[in-house]
Parts: C-alpha cells; sequence; structure tokens
C-alpha cells in the first residue's frame, strides 16, 4: 500500500509540468518569506523604535549621501544643507528617486528609487532629527477623494501650477535646461510632499499660500486629468497646438499628396 | 430616340430658351486641363473651405460669442461651477452635449489646418514652377492675400472659445498692436473696447471670424477661380505643348470625375482625422483668466514662426520722451513679417524686372532651371523653418533633452546663417542637376551593363533616351543676362547708372547656367559612339 503510494508520487515527480510547477512553488515561497520579513512598520511608533531608525538613516546617510551633502549634512560645494529640510523633503527626494543624483545634470530626474521604503524612512527620520522641519504626511491627511473638490482644484493648478506644468499637467521647459516634471503617475503623497517643500525650481506653497484642503483639491485634479479618457480620439501629448500641425503636416498632407498623385495617374 | 432622351432634351431646351446656357456650357465643359499631381494642391484648399463652410455654420447653432458671465453646469465634472464666458460654456456644450458636436468641431479645426497647409504646399508649387509670371501676377499676389487673411482667420477661431490657450494668444496679439509707436495703445482700445479683456472682443471677432473674413474668402477665391480660368492653366513643357497651346483632358468628363473624387477624399481625410485625433481639447485649458497661463502655449503651426520670431528675439526697447518703443515685439511681431508678405507679394515684379523679362509664360519651368529662384525659395523656406521650429522651442527642448537656451540660439544664429546656406547650396544642386539633364541628354542613360572590349578595356554600355525626354529636358530657354550699358553712344554716363550696375549684376546672377546641350553637340558626340 505505501509502496504503491510512493511509486505513484516517484512517477508524478517525472511527469512533464513537475520542474516548471516546482519553479513556480519556490518562487512563491521565496517570494512570500521575502514579504514578511521585509515587511518593516514604515513610520515607527515608539521612542525606542524612532532612535533606531535615526540610527539606522545615520549609517545609510554616511554611506550614500555623505560625500556630497557633508559627513554631518551640513551641505558642500555641490549640494546644499540638509539641516532643517525635513522628513517631508527627504522623502520626496529619494522616494522619488531624485536622489541619490544619477549625474550631475542641472536637475535631478525622477527615477526607480535607490533605497526601500523602510531605508527611506531611517533616512528621513535621521535628516529629521538634526532640526525641525516639514514632516511626512500621514495616511489620514492625505484623503484628496474625501477632501478635495476637482472644480477648484483646476482652478488652483490653472493658476499656481500650469505657468510651469502644462495646462493637462504634462510637463513643461524651464530655463537652462532644468524642466517642471509631469505629474502623470506621480504618488499623492509625493505631490504634497513638492508643494510643502519645494524641490528643484519648484516654489514652497505654505499652508497660507495654498491651505491642505487646497493642496488635496490640486491632487484630486491631477489624479482626475491622470484618469481622464482620450476623449475626442487620441490625446497627442496633450501639449497643445504643436503636435496637431506635426501631425497635419505628415499624416494630412501625406495622405492628400498620397492621393492627388494617384489621381493623375490615374487613367482616364 | 427613346422616350428618355426625349424628356431629356425637351428639359436641356427649356432651360437653354430662357438662360442661352448651352453655347456655354459647350464650350467650357470642353475645356482641357493638364495632367499633373501638383495641379491638385490648390483644390484642397477649395474643398477644405466648403468643409469649413459647412461645419462652420453647424457650429453656429449652438456657440454664443457673448462674455456674460454664467456658472458652469454642464457634463464635463472637472469644470462644473466655475465661473465662464457663455462663448467658452457654449463651447463646451458643443463639445460634450450637442450631438456630434465635438466632431463637428474637430473636424472644423482640422479643416482650418488643412486649408493653411493646403495654402503653403500650393504656393510652393506655383513659386518653385515659375507660374506666378505674366499674366499671372494678379492671380499671385489674390494668393498672397488669401494666405495672409487664413492665417488671421485661423487665429480669430482659435480665438473665440475663449479658453485659456485662446485668451493667452489673444493677450500677445493686444501686445503686439501696442507695440506700435503712438497709435498702439488707441488701436488696443479701440479694438478691445476698453481694457483687456473687456467684453466686447469676443463678439467683434465672431462678426469678422463667420461674416466678413468669409464673404472676402468667398470673393477672392471666386477671382482667383476665373482668372484660372480665363488665363488657363499652365503646364510642364514637354513635347507638342507650347505657349500657345494646353494638352491635356476636358473637364467633362475626365476632370469633373477626377476633381469631385478629390473632394470626396479631401473631406474623408479631414473626417478621419476629425474622428480619431483630438484637436484643441478646450476642456483641458480651462476658461480665460488674464491671471493664468499654461507652460507651452502655442498658436496654430501657421501663426508658429511668427511666435517663434517672437522668442527669439533679444530684449530690445528704447525710451524716449517718456514713451517706451518694444522693438522686441515691433520687428519680430510686424516688421519683419511685414516686410517678408511684402516682398512675396512683389516677387513676379521683381524677378520681372531683375531678368527683363516682361513676355507671356504658360509653360512651366522645372526648379532647376531656374536655380536663382529655386535657391531663394529654398532661402525663405529655411528662414520660416527655423522660426517655425523656434515657435515650439519648449516642446522641442523638452521631447529631445535640450535646454531652451540652446534652441534660441540656435534659432538665433540658425535664422540668420542657415538661409544664405540653404540659398549656395541649393543653387548648386540646381546647377548639378542640370549638369546631369546635359549628360543624359548628350551621353543617354547610363544601362549598368558592362562589356568587355576586344582589348580588354571595360566600357559601360549608354542607352541613348528617347526624343520626347530629350526634347522635355532641353526645350527650355536660357536666358542671357542683361548687359545695360554705363554709358551711352556719346560716352556719356546714363542716368541712374548705378541702379542700372545693379541690376545687370541680379540679372547675371539669375542667369547662372549650365548650358543646356544642343542638337549640333548631340550629333557630334552620336558620330563619336
Amino acid at each position: 500500500m505505501e509502496g504503491n503510494t510512493v511509486k505513484r508520487l516517484s512517477r508524478l515527480r517525472r511527469h512533464r509540468a513537475a520542474g516548471p510547477m516546482l519553479l513556480v512553488f519556490a518562487l512563491l515561497t521565496i517570494g512570500t518569506t521575502f514579504q514578511v520579513a521585509g515587511a518593516v512598520t514604515t513610520s515607527p511608533s515608539t521612542v525606542a523604535d524612532r532612535s533606531a531608525a535615526i540610527a539606522e538613516g545615520k549609517q545609510l546617510f554616511l554611506k550614500g549621501c555623505s560625500s556630497c551633502h557633508g559627513l554631518n549634512a551640513e551641505g558642500g560645494a555641490i549640494a546644499p544643507s540638509l539641516i532643517g529640510v525635513g522628513a517631508a523633503s527627504v522623502d520626496f527626494q529619494v522616494g522619488t528617486g531624485r536622489m541619490p543624483m544619477a549625474d550631475m545634470s542641472q536637475q535631478a530626474m525622477r527615477k526607480d528609487p535607490v533605497y526601500t521604503p523602510a531605508e527611506v524612512n531611517a533616512l528621513a527620520n535621521y535628516v529629521a532629527s538634526l532640526a525641525p522641519g516639514p514632516e511626512v504626511p500621514s495616511e489620514e491627511s492625505l484623503n484628496y477623494e474625501r477632501d478635495g473638490s476637482v472644480a477648484e482644484g483646476g482652478e488652483l493648478f490653472r493658476t499656481n501650477c500650469a505657468m510651469c506644468h502644462n495646462f493637462a499637467a504634462q510637463g513643461g521647459a524651464l530655463t537652462q535646461g532644468k524642466y517642471a516634471p509631469t505629474l502623470m503617475g506621480v504618488e499623492p503623497k509625493h505631490i504634497y510632499e513638492a508643494l510643502i517643500t519645494g524641490p528643484q525650481s519648484m516654489p514652497v506653497f505654505s499652508d497660507k499660500t495654498l491651505t491642505p484642503e487646497e493642496k488635496l483639491s490640486i491632487i484630486k485634479w491631477i489624479k482626475a486629468a491622470e484618469a481622464e479618457p482620450q476623449l475626442g480620439g487620441v490625446a497627442l501629448g496633450r501639449v497643445g497646438p504643436v503636435t496637431e500641425g506635426l501631425l497635419v503636416w505628415t499624416l494630412g498632407i501625406g495622405l492628400l499628396i498620397g492621393v492627388a498623385v494617384w489621381l493623375a495617374m490615374k487613367a482616364r | 430616340m427613346t422616350a428618355r432622351e426625349r424628356i431629356a432634351g425637351n428639359v436641356a431646351g427649356y432651360v437653354d430658351d430662357r438662360t442661352g446656357a448651352a453655347k456655354w456650357m459647350k464650350k467650357n465643359l470642353t475645356k482641357v486641363f493638364p495632367d499633373h499631381w501638383s495641379f491638385l494642391l490648390g483644390e484642397i484648399c477649395l474643398y477644405s473651405f466648403i468643409i469649413l463652410l459647412a461645419s462652420g455654420t453647424f457650429l453656429t447653432f449652438w456657440f454664443d460669442p457673448s462674455m456674460k458671465e454664467v456658472i458652469y453646469d454642464g457634463e464635463y465634472a472637472p469644470l462644473k461651477g466655475l465661473e465662464m464666458s457663455a462663448a467658452y460654456a457654449s463651447t463646451l456644450d458643443i463639445s460634450f452635449e450637442v450631438r456630434g458636436g465635438l466632431l463637428m468641431r474637430q473636424i472644423h479645426h482640422w479643416a482650418a489646418l488643412i486649408f493653411m497647409v493646403g495654402i503653403v504646399v500650393h504656393l510652393l508649387r506655383v513659386y518653385f514652377t515659375g507660374a506666378f509670371r505674366k499674366p499671372r501676377e494678379f492671380n499671385w499676389i489674390i494668393g498672397v492675400g488669401l494666405l495672409t487673411l487664413g492665417i488671421v482667420e485661423g487665429f480669430l477661431g482659435y480665438s473665440l472659445p475663449d479658453d485659456l490657450l485662446s485668451g493667452t494668444g489673444i493677450r500677445i496679439a493686444e501686445a503686439i498692436i501696442q507695440a506700435l509707436p503712438v497709435v498702439g495703445s488707441y488701436l488696443a482700445f479701440f479694438a478691445f473696447g476698453g481694457a483687456f479683456p473687456g467684453e466686447a472682443f469676443i463678439p467683434r471677432i465672431y462678426t469678422v471670424h463667420i461674416l466678413l473674413l468669409p464673404g472676402i474668402f468667398l470673393a477672392l477665391i471666386t477671382v482667383h477661380l476665373m482668372l484660372v480660368w480665363y488665363q488657363k492653366h499652365t503646364q510642364f513643357p514637354g513635347p507638342g505643348r507650347t505657349e500657345k497651346n494646353v494638352v491635356g483632358y476636358p473637364l467633362m468628363p475626365v476632370y469633373m470625375a477626377k476633381a469631385g473624387g478629390f473632394f470626396f477624399i479631401v473631406f474623408g481625410v479631414t473626417a478621419f482625422l476629425g474622428a480619431v485625433a483630438s484637436i484643441n481639447p478646450i476642456w483641458l485649458y480651462g476658461p480665460y483668466t488674464p491671471g493664468q497661463i499654461s507652460a507651452g502655449s502655442q498658436p496654430d503651426w501657421y501663426m508658429g514662426w511668427l511666435d517663434g520670431l517672437v522668442r527669439m528675439s533679444p530684449p530690445i526697447e528704447t525710451h524716449a520722451f517718456g514713451h517706451t518703443i518694444s522693438w522686441n515685439i515691433l520687428i519680430p511681431g510686424l516688421i519683419l513679417p511685414g516686410i517678408m508678405f511684402t516682398l512675396l507679394a512683389l516677387y513676379p515684379f521683381i524677378e520681372s524686372w531683375a531678368t527683363g523679362d516682361k513676355r507671356e509664360h504658360h509653360l512651366l519651368d522645372r526648379p532647376r532651371n531656374a536655380p536663382n529662384r529655386t535657391a531663394l525659395g529654398a532661402m525663405a523656406l529655411t528662414f520660416t523653418l527655423v522660426s517655425l521650429l523656434n515657435g515650439g522651442n519648449d516642446i522641442i527642448a523638452t521631447t529631445f533633452h535640450l535646454t531652451i537656451n540652446q534652441m534660441m540660439w540656435f534659432s538665433r544664429i540658425g535664422v540668420l546663417v542657415l538661409p544664405p546656406i540653404a540659398f549656395i547650396i541649393t543653387k548648386r544642386l540646381c546647377l548639378a542637376l542640370q549638369r546631369a539633364d546635359r549628360d543624359l541628354v548628350l551621353h543617354g542613360r547610363e544601362t549598368g551593363r558592362l562589356v568587355r572590349l576586344p582589348h580588354g578595356e571595360f566600357v559601360e554600355v549608354h542607352e541613348p533616351i528617347s526624343a520626347e525626354k530629350a526634347w522635355t529636358l532641353t526645350s527650355h530657354e536660357q536666358i542671357a543676362p542683361l548687359e545695360l550699358p554705363e554709358f551711352d553712344g556719346a560716352g556719356v554716363r546714363r542716368a541712374g547708372g548705378i541702379k542700372n550696375k545693379i541690376r545687370n549684376r541680379i540679372s547675371r546672377a539669375t542667369a547662372v547656367a549650365v548650358p543646356k546641350a544642343t542638337e549640333s553637340e548631340r550629333k557630334e558626340l552620336e558620330g563619336h559612339h
């Protein structure tokens, strides 16, 4: 009886699907293990957690950031001081992959983040421990669906943001190779942090300039713009008449001249 | 005679008895037109104009050209509850609530862009083939007028919906009006009925956009076509084609079918674009408020080169007697375009002055056989193209990871340096092509067949070209340069000596050519082979 089971199992072992199945199983196991083991509470609640995070953040800072920003975040010839920039600034710059910079170009580019969320949190805690500054907004304070208004957000966006980020938040050019990036696909948290910290060429929008509710309205409008279907056909990048002109000078007149040539060749 | 023929005959007879149309129709329906694809380019303009009239009429049923403040309460949620002008709100309604409204708006706008593209390519064809020469100078001027009015008409249409982009455009137009010394601010006040933006402008430009300018267009287009009819169409040179005949096919039925079919194809392409590609999405721009602006605010392409000129102009201003003259707006916005359009309109007269050629021309030039004209055209095109590129400098900069400053300096230098280079290169190319024509006539076509001769030499076999082709390549005339003498017979310096000297020089430059192959040269070479 038992021998039969073993035999059956060993037959299964040689089954064609056994290899791929095993691989899937192994990947699942490893993935789950990492997911569970890697899940760190992102906001240290206790004082002990916080000081641990600060200590870890300091280590990370010394390794990855201090060569430009100085051993005590005091800044240097090529990088500003980080004392007093606050956790929000670090969370934005490192969380969107802008820091560490890929190269010394005009502007730090958004890219895949180098650090894990836990490491970003540790770095933020360390920089925030140097001097007080804007804090990372809590999950609760970012409920833009509840607290924001799309129409008001659009009006505020066009008044405060569109002159650099374009009417549909697609981004635009600034002087000397600097640019306002597209806001498509940016996390609400990062938009909020950019507003309160004013990264790179962007001005700071304090709570006196734009109240937290107004900021949430702007975020809600950006998210609505992101989700907007392509009304009226292909959106052509939502950058205005330049792409429209390009299309009419290529496809439009191209088709018409093609037909004209064909008509002239056509038998009478 | 069948019953049907009898009825048709009776109807035709009835109409002819009362209008006398038969004689006129018989003459004109058999009128002959030459066949070439480039002769259809002007038709693109005519047909898109008809599409513009039709789709524009549809839009007027719902558009409300008023600056009355309304609170938007329509379908488009992101603008709900905002204050805006009735003009903008009704454009939103056309886009979202009127059945087929968005499609019609998009067809109207695409047709406008195609109309302007059509005018430009048609103008290029007429220019580069020399079709503007006597007796067609007036028609050329009408064409330049249509181009200019088209730019204005298009701009007014772009301004009507009162969205953020159109308001920005009007603001720049106002700035250009104000840049006029002395009268500028008064003119701006007259145009806007007070301070910018005011309540008067949208209703005013609406009247101009849908009544005044279309009326002028209709009149000018009619005269343009009547002149083509009366003066007959030009034709490319070829065997049997002279300055005194037109070789082609009759209007009825060949061109009726071709032109009629082409209308539907132009309509089809426009409708296709209107159906699949978004154009001027005014709901994204938001309502116009003078305090707002968007990055990458651009005009439509036909104004893009003007915008590009303004964008590249250095900040020069003069302050005198308590007045400011903004050269940075005045030069690129008014003076340069004024000079360019004037030169364009007067070009037929300038060329005939330079060459001394006052004869009628119904046979077209191949562009290579008029190197100076072709090179001048390339020069003007290059200037406009650099300006146009700079009009989109911000979009180009972000797309290709350039800086806006690089774009600006490229344009500032390029707009001065590249046109002369284009002139030289084009002229050289034309002469090289003339030389190639000459070789073709004298030595025939290279067959690519290599033959080894008994003594070991390899030669490529050349095949003589047909007599028709040889005729086409050699039928053009090569005008000798003017030789206006500096002194008269008695050795006295003639009046206007400097003018004549200049004219001689221009004429010499115009007459530069590779001597075309002559019959005797051809005969002589045939003896050799």
